[in-house]
């Protein structure tokens, strides 16, 4: 593979040069601040390494040398979510997430991984087989351990796992992991003339196998072949912003090897992380990939779609709003980062909910704030990302909902956790969900 | 860094323990501010939560000798919060940020000096009250730091600056004793001005804790237009005569053609790019009929002065449209190369048209890309400068382009800086504008105020 070839950082010399690579996206930045406005983590702290603009400085001074602690310097790094917010409202167009995740890659490639991380990234991950067989037996070990905290929400907790996870609220692991049920889907065309390739993601495949299951029926409801393969692995997101490159490209290239087996039209996950990443970080690593490769992954960030966007905007579904059924319940949505900042998808689950006359949507405020979740930052920051929850639940209650929709699963995982764990009877949701159990029962 | 541990000791007894930051990579965060100038670290970041604590950082601070600067978010453009070079402490105030009162029956509110302009403004709206000062960073900048600089923005021709809302004021001063100045009354004339003193200090000499603001009813009507000109001199001829006609427009912008090309480039906004200069034009009152009068009193002047044409906004979505184009400037700008140098240079209102035709001799004279835009109302244009500043050989030129725009303001009557502050940035120019008994006479001042010289030294005089 080309990129086992690329050296890693050894000096912090070096490190400066790799990191120099960025200086034209670095220098872009003007300092005006106004990335202080939208982060979720220096809202948190008002601390200004925590913000993008300290972080940007910081890197250019590692860049330059003139601060040697690489060490520190990533620790600051790593305190963001990745949310994206600071991008999208940057008035210098600074490429952030660049920026980001490449020095992420550069700085971890200098310091080392862990060992921890180098297991689960290089040895689990990467076999599927084996990760469902770890989920399944623990899906048989939780029930001597994990206690059910809140039935609406429907959340447990296990205290023996606070060493691991903090005092976690979480939902339970399903008896099978939906990839270890269904084994390999590979349905014709249907009469939409339609073909998609479903890239479940880890939590839908292996934790929220439900959302999985209301995807496929949905999807067979509009008749779209579907290609799902139990060996697809992770994305790759939570092993890149940990900064393994290499064991991101080689995830990478075992999906892109998977999904060659099929052809279809377009890539649809329920998990808009694993959409956004396929679409915006897969291509970020282009001069590392084999030249097949290239061509797919081009091809891949052109066709992957979030399954809401997939269903309103190529199938041409209507959903037409509706009159909300006197006893409708009342409904306020999440915008997940991934889906509005990155994907642009905030109009599509939306319309789907007005056009259910069993709910009401009801707005709350700040919806497009991030949760506070972004995957691995929950557990390594598990505090900061307890304290940015909070204000998320605290906008949900404001509006005193029955429940809190979203598109994508870490947020799941956050609302539940934040809203568990303020004793909130308000129950916790996918789009997609609501939209299947609206679908009669298939066959 | 040679501030002792036992002194470190001191600071975390009043903050507590998350809050003095003494790592490289958090003092470094602390080296900058919006103004394109040299980073300086300081020895020190250090937080306090409360008006008491703050005070007794202050105290602490001062009696040790360290130089200190106070920071909100630091988004000024003028070095105004960059550390002073050696062991110095920065004291952040963006932790007392509470909002302590509205009042609907006396308009006003009080506040810490921590609190976000937005915000607030948010805030006392949702209240049906208006705080209209509006400066660009208003998403993120401190009223503390309104206060501190005085912070403009695009409703000055008819709502005024910060100081036009700064009521009272509590502060400390440099053996952390707190003083009071001003009230809760529309008059007051207890005691020194002092906060007349306070404003636009800019951390001299003195640090805020609490901060009486006035509030005023909101306008009930508007209409925005914007007006296209073949001849810049037309523009503010314009602007000229809508003010000889006693209409004051809330906001009266003004565009140039190269800002007009980058912002339709960049924003994808459909805009007269073939204009020498754009104006935009609001107006606002508690009477639609008066708004209205007033509007189309304005259109006619812009037809009779030499607009080529004017548009007036329809509905809400046109008048949305209109201000997207303003919103766009600064972003395009910013965009084109990658470092903005935004200088805020003002004249009296009638030099515009001088000041436009300087500013573009000067940028072809130094070879540099300088678009101009602003607040023509105010005579408060932002000549920017789009370049690079890692090509140093261009940088001499930038800074030299920036000497000679002051030079000019000056020959025209007018001011350093309208709305961005002295800070660091300009101190050395406050003779060229003043004279040497006025910079020895602020001295005196500061000297009597601050006897160590520690509060931002470098800054405002020197």
């Amino acid at each position: 593979m080309p990129d086992q070839e690329r050296p890693r950082p050894a000096s912090l010399k070096d490190l400066a040069e790799h990191l120099l690579s960025l200086d034209d996206l670095l220098v872009s930045c003007m300092r005006c601040g106004l990335c202080q406005a939208v982060c979720p983590v220096y809202g948190s702290t008002y601390l200004e390494a925590d913000v993008t603009r300290g972080k940007i400085a910081l890197l250019e001074n590692l860049a330059h040398e003139t601060i040697k602690d690489a060490k520190s310097v990533n620790q600051r790094l790593n305190r963001c979510l990745l949310c994206g917010s600071c991008q999208t409202n940057c008035p210098s167009g600074v490429k952030i997430m660049e920026i980001f995740i490449k020095a992420r890659s550069f700085v971890a490639g200098y310091l080392g991984l862990g060992p921890i991380k180098r297991l689960i990234f290089r040895q689990i991950l990467p076999r599927p087989r084996l990760f469902n067989l770890i989920i399944r037996l623990s899906g048989f070990g939780q029930k001597f351990f994990i206690k059910r905290v809140n039935q609406t929400v429907n959340a447990f907790k296990a205290p023996i796992l606070n060493p691991f996870i903090g005092d976690r609220r979480f939902p339970s692991l399903p008896d099978q992991s939906f990839s270890a049920r269904h084994g390999l889907i590979d349905s014709e065309v249907g009469s939409s003339n339609l073909k998609v390739a479903l890239f479940l993601g880890c939590a839908p495949d292996k934790l929220f196998s439900g959302l999985s299951e209301a995807t496929l029926k949905i999807l067979r409801y509009h008749k779209v072949g579907v290609f799902a393969s139990p060996d697809l692995v992770c994305c790759g997101l939570p092993v890149l912003a940990s900064g393994d490159s290499q064991g991101f490209l080689r995830l990478t290239a075992h999906n892109l090897k998977e999904l060659a087996k099929s052809s279809f039209d377009y890539l649809v996950t329920p998990c808009a992380t694993c959409a956004a990443n396929i679409k915006e970080n897969w291509p970020r690593f282009m001069d590392r990939y084999l030249e097949e490769e290239k061509k797919a992954v081009a091809a891949l960030s052109v066709k992957t779609l979030d399954v809401t966007e997939f269903l309103v905007s190529v199938l041409k579904v209507e959903f037409p709003p509706t009159t909300p059924a006197p006893k409708a319940k009342i409904v306020t949505y999440h915008d997940s980062c991934h889906l509005k900042k990155s994907l642009g998808v905030a109009d599509q689950p939306r319309a789907i909910i007005r056009s259910l006359s069993d709910y009401m949507l009801v707005e709350m405020p700040e919806a497009d704030r991030c949760c506070g979740h972004g995957g691995s930052f929950s557990l390594f920051h598990y505090d900061l990302s307890k304290d940015i929850g909070q204000r998320k639940r605290d906008n949900i209650v404001s509006v005193n909902p029955d429940l809190v929709v979203t598109g994508c699963p870490a947020c799941l995982l956050q609302l539940m956790d934040t809203l568990s764990r303020n004793n909130d009877q308000i129950a916790v949701k996918h789009v997609v969900e609501l939209y299947a159990d609206s679908l009669p029962i298939s066959r | 860094m040679t501030i002792s541990q036992a002194l470190i000791k001191e600071y975390l007894k009043i903050t507590g323990s998350s809050q003095v930051l003494t790592e490289d990579a958090d003092r470094l965060a602390y080296s900058y501010d919006a103004a394109v100038l040299t980073p300086i670290a300081p020895a020190l970041v250090v937080a306090p939560a409360t008006a008491e604590q703050l005070g007794r950082v202050v105290k602490l601070t001062y009696d040790n000798d360290l130089p200190m600067t106070i920071r909100g978010s630091g988004t000024n453009l003028s070095g105004a919060v960059i550390p002073e070079p050696g062991d110095s402490v920065v004291i952040l105030t963006n932790r007392l940020n509470k909002i302590l009162e509205i009042n609907q029956e006396d308009l006003y509110a009080v506040i810490e000096p921590g609190v976000i302009t937005g915000l607030f403004a948010e805030t006392v709206a949702k209240e049906g009250l208006f705080y209209p000062p509006d400066p660009g960073s208003l998403t993120v900048s401190t009223l503390g730091g309104n206060v501190a600089l005085n912070a403009g923005g695009l409703r000055g021709l008819k709502y005024g600056v910060t100081k036009d809302y700064l009521m009272g004021l509590e502060f400390f001063d440099y053996k952390g004793d707190l003083v009071k100045t001003g009230s809760r009354t529309v008059k007051c004339v207890t005691g020194y001005n002092l906060g007349g003193l306070m404003i636009s200090s800019e951390g001299t000499l003195g640090v805020f804790s609490k901060i009486i603001l006035k509030l005023i009813p909101p306008p009930k009507a508007s209409e925005a237009m914007m007006a296209i000109y073949d001849d810049v001199n037309k523009a503010s001829e314009t602007v000229a005569a809508i003010i000889a006609n006693h209409i004051l427009p809330c906001t009266l912008e003004f565009i140039d053609q190269k800002c007009l090309k980058l912002v339709s480039a960049h924003a994808n906004v459909a805009l007269p790019i073939e204009a020498a200069a754009i104006l935009l034009i609001e107006v606002d009152g508690a009477h639609k009929a008066g708004v209205e009068e007033d509007a189309n009193k304005n259109k006619e002047i812009c037809g009779k002065i030499g607009a080529k044409s004017v548009i007036v906004a329809q509905n809400p979505e046109e008048k949305d449209k209109i201000w997207t184009a303003r919103r766009n400037v600064l972003p395009s700008l910013a965009r084109a190369k990658p470092t903005t140098v935004l200088e805020d240079a003002t004249v009296p209102r009638s030099k515009i048209p001088a000041m436009v035709s300087e500013v573009s001799r000067i940028a072809a004279k130094l070879n540099l890309e300088i678009g101009l835009f602003g607040h023509a109302g105010d005579g408060n244009l932002h000549p920017t400068i789009m370049c690079d500043r890692r090509n140093l050989e261009e940088f001499k030129r930038v800074e030299a382009a920036v000497d000679e725009i002051f030079d000019v303001a000056i020959k025209l009557q007018g001011t350093l800086s309208g709305e961005h502050g002295v800070g660091q940035a300009k101190a050395k120019w406050m003779v060229k504008e003043t004279n040497q008994a006025t910079v020895e006479f602020s001295k005196n001042l500061r000297r009597a105020i601050d006897p160590k010289y520690l509060f931002n030294a470098s800054k405002k005089v020197i």
